[in-house]
């Protein structure tokens, strides 16, 4: 018998819902009925998409890359989705766009995050610093060190980023960190989760704040090929880039969708999906990396933004259905699909978005002529400039 | 319903009924180390409390403030698993007669088995369970499978509990109703006047009450019992073993310093 109900909040069949302190159950409510509402607020989404426009600079370009597709074998035809264009270089600021919003509905006048590359922590700086909001980031020391351009850049901006020294000292203690944060201030802060995991109502929140990338990349597609893709690739960290990519084309089911999760090193692997077994961490149930007596196992990825045991719940679910396949990517594989990507187009990706390039280049490879590759490129590689010259000099 | 559950039902009714204050410490099984946790067993029960709770170490314990952190990762680096803590309790049932409480994230039992942990619970002794990760939407199945076997799920309520949902927690909860004291994590600062916190809890629930979290000397314990029935007490005694020299002077502090926590609810009782 398991214990966990399969109806209840926020489920995706079995997985989701809300395993949290009592302290954050009034809190969650409140944001679920906040969001409710938003959501069905004309005003609201006028104001969203508004600012996604202008603020952010979407819709991002569907980018066809020729260099590239030559560099893969000649065969498929590869689109690039551009979320590195994005007003702070990733789909993060998406998602805090849209939180932003609620935490003002609420009437919260402090934000904290958890971040791991930090991309999400300079979103939610970003948000803050535009809605006038205090703002509190937390960050892994390790993860502080390897991405430190962007810890400048939340300094810059009025947030303040908080080292995190316990456990592997990355996202996953980060997160925790923010949670403790939240249970302590819960009643001025919201939380702004960065990607699809935590208790609901957030992993579904996030997911339709970043649904604008499918949504957005389906029409460009349509529009620039005449057709639907025929496989669309997307990296899987907790989740966010991915689910949102792939709203544009759960219902169709003559696309072929893959998560790609890092496959890691010698050193270990940040694969939830593909290596875990379905637990609790962080507010969900969903699959995560543990050991034998149920304790969360430390994940390793050379993407700080995938370097996290857990999985947003909604994968978990579209892994059991088979609707998605998810598959791994070592670091080495993700380095080199970065490398030819600077080289051949002259675009730096994130080494997260490299591990989506590098299984795009397998499915390429032996492709048949004209299969049309669809990968949500989630971030540029600015912020890797350390790991990348490191990686180099090894 | 087994005996074990009862047993918590009725000793904490009992006390409150007769006006008794409930004194709970907190030690994270297998901390400092497997001999020294034994020596605190008997520190606790030399100081006279009758019911125990126990932590069973997790990695990733979100609702812990930096101290029982520690001592949760001590104690998991030293080698402790889910059955070793099972055994621990065991031996506070057995040997000092405690009643024992385990609390402990939802992970570890899930991956445990569910119904392995009930039985193992009740093969141990084990009276009552406190899971911070399991509110009561999720906490159903897990109530009722604890309940076959005799032990009681105890219910958090925190501060920002609304009174609604205070009485419908109280419904379902058994043993003892555990208060947060204050929004945070454990071993955080100390809580404010809960007066009309606590009498919120009354009017909703029929339950004691016993209060928990940054009950961090023997002057708040007091004051916290002169309104609830009881007091739950972690970190501040994790601190005095952090902070000792050797397991043995770790032990003796703790005797000493849940006698004077002793005292001071005692003579608050006697003063009101």
């Amino acid at each position: 018998m398991s214990i966990i109900a399969r109806t209840g909040p926020g489920r995706f069949g079995v997985y989701g819902g809300q395993f949290v302190p009592e302290t954050l159950m009034p809190g969650l409510s409140e944001l679920e009925r906040v969001y409710d509402e938003a959501r069905s607020d004309p005003e609201f989404q006028v104001e969203f998409h508004a600012l996604l426009k202008d603020y952010s600079g979407r819709p991002t370009p569907l980018y066809r890359a020729r260099n590239i597709e030559r560099e893969y074998g000649g065969q498929a035809v590869i689109y690039l989705k551009r979320e590195d264009l994005n007003h702070t270089g990733a789909h993060k600021i998406n998602n805090c766009l849209g939180q932003v919003l609620l935490a003002r509905r609420m009437g919260k006048m402090r934000l904290v995050a958890e971040t791991g590359a930090g991309q999400h922590g300079v979103a939610t700086a970003t948000v803050a610093a535009w809605a006038g909001l205090e703002c509190t980031v937390y960050m892994g020391e390790v993860d502080m060190e390897r991405q430190a351009p962007n810890v400048a850049r939340m300094e810059m901006m009025g947030a303040k980023v908080v080292p995190v020294l316990s456990g592997a000292r990355t996202l996953k203690d980060a997160t925790s960190e923010a949670i403790r944060d939240w249970v302590t201030n819960v009643d001025t802060t919201h939380y702004i989760i960065g990607s699809v995991v935590g208790p609901h109502p957030y992993p579904t929140i996030v997911r339709d704040f970043q649904a604008v990338i499918g949504t957005e990349a389906r029409e460009q597609i349509l529009a620039a090929a005449g057709r639907l893709p025929d496989q669309v690739v997307a990296c899987v960290g907790g989740g966010s880039n991915a689910i949102g990519i792939f709203s544009g084309f759960l219902a169709d089911d003559g696309v072929e969708l893959f998560g790609v999760e890092a496959g890691g090193s010698n050193q270990g692997h940040a694969a939830a999906l593909c290596l875990g077994e379905p637990g609790v961490l962080h507010g969900s149930y969903s699959y995560l990396m543990q050991d034998d007596d149920g304790q969360v196992l430390p994940a390793h990825s050379i993407a700080a933004g995938l370097d996290y045991p857990g999985v947003g719940p909604e994968h978990s679910h579209l892994k059991d259905t088979g609707r998605v396949r998810y598959d791994t990517v070592t670091d080495a594989e993700a380095l080199a699909a970065c490398a030819d990507l600077a080289r051949r187009e002259g675009i730096i990706p994130a080494l997260e978005s490299s591990h989506a390039l590098a299984f795009a280049r397998k499915l390429a490879s032996g492709a048949p002529a004209g299969r049309i590759i669809l990968v949500n490129l989630s971030g540029r590689g600015d912020k890797d400039m350390s790991s990348l010259e490191g990686a180099a000099h090894e | 319903m087994s005996e074990a559950a009862l047993r918590l039902d009725a000793f904490a009714r009992e006390r409150r009924d007769t006006g008794g204050k409930l004194l709970v410490p907190f030690l994270t099984a297998g901390y400092p180390d497997r001999e020294g946790f034994s020596l605190l067993l008997e520190a606790v029960a030399a100081s006279g409390c009758k019911v125990l709770e126990i932590g069973m170490p997790f990695s990733d314990p979100v609702a812990d403030g930096p101290v029982i952190q520690a001592a949760s990762q001590q104690a998991l680096d030293r080698g402790v698993t889910m059955r070793r803590v099972l055994a621990m309790a065991a031996e506070a049932r057995e040997r000092h007669g405690l009643q024992v409480i385990l609390m402990g994230y939802l992970n570890p039992v899930l991956k445990f088995g569910p119904e392995k942990f009930a039985a193992a619970c009740t093969e141990a002794g084990v009276s009552g369970l406190i899971v911070p990760d399991l509110p009561h939407e999720e906490s159903a199945p897990l109530r009722a499978l604890m309940a076959e076997r005799g032990v009681a799920l105890i219910e958090l309520l925190a501060p920002t509990t609304g009174t609604g949902r205070m009485a419908s927690l109280g419904r379902s909860a058994r043993g003892f109703l555990y208060l947060v004291s204050t929004t945070g994590v454990t071993g955080a600062g100390g809580p404010g006047d809960l007066t009309d916190t606590v009498a919120r809890v009354r009017a909703a629930c029929d339950q004691p009450v016993c209060v928990g979290f940054g009950i961090s000397d023997p002057g708040t314990a007091a004051r916290v019992c002169r309104l609830a029935d009881g007091a739950v007490i972690g970190s501040a005694l994790l601190r005095r073993v952090a902070e000792a020299a050797d397991p043995t002077a770790a032990a003796a502090a703790v005797k000493e310093f849940l006698t004077e926590v002793r005292a001071a609810i005692a003579a608050q009782g006697e003063s009101s």
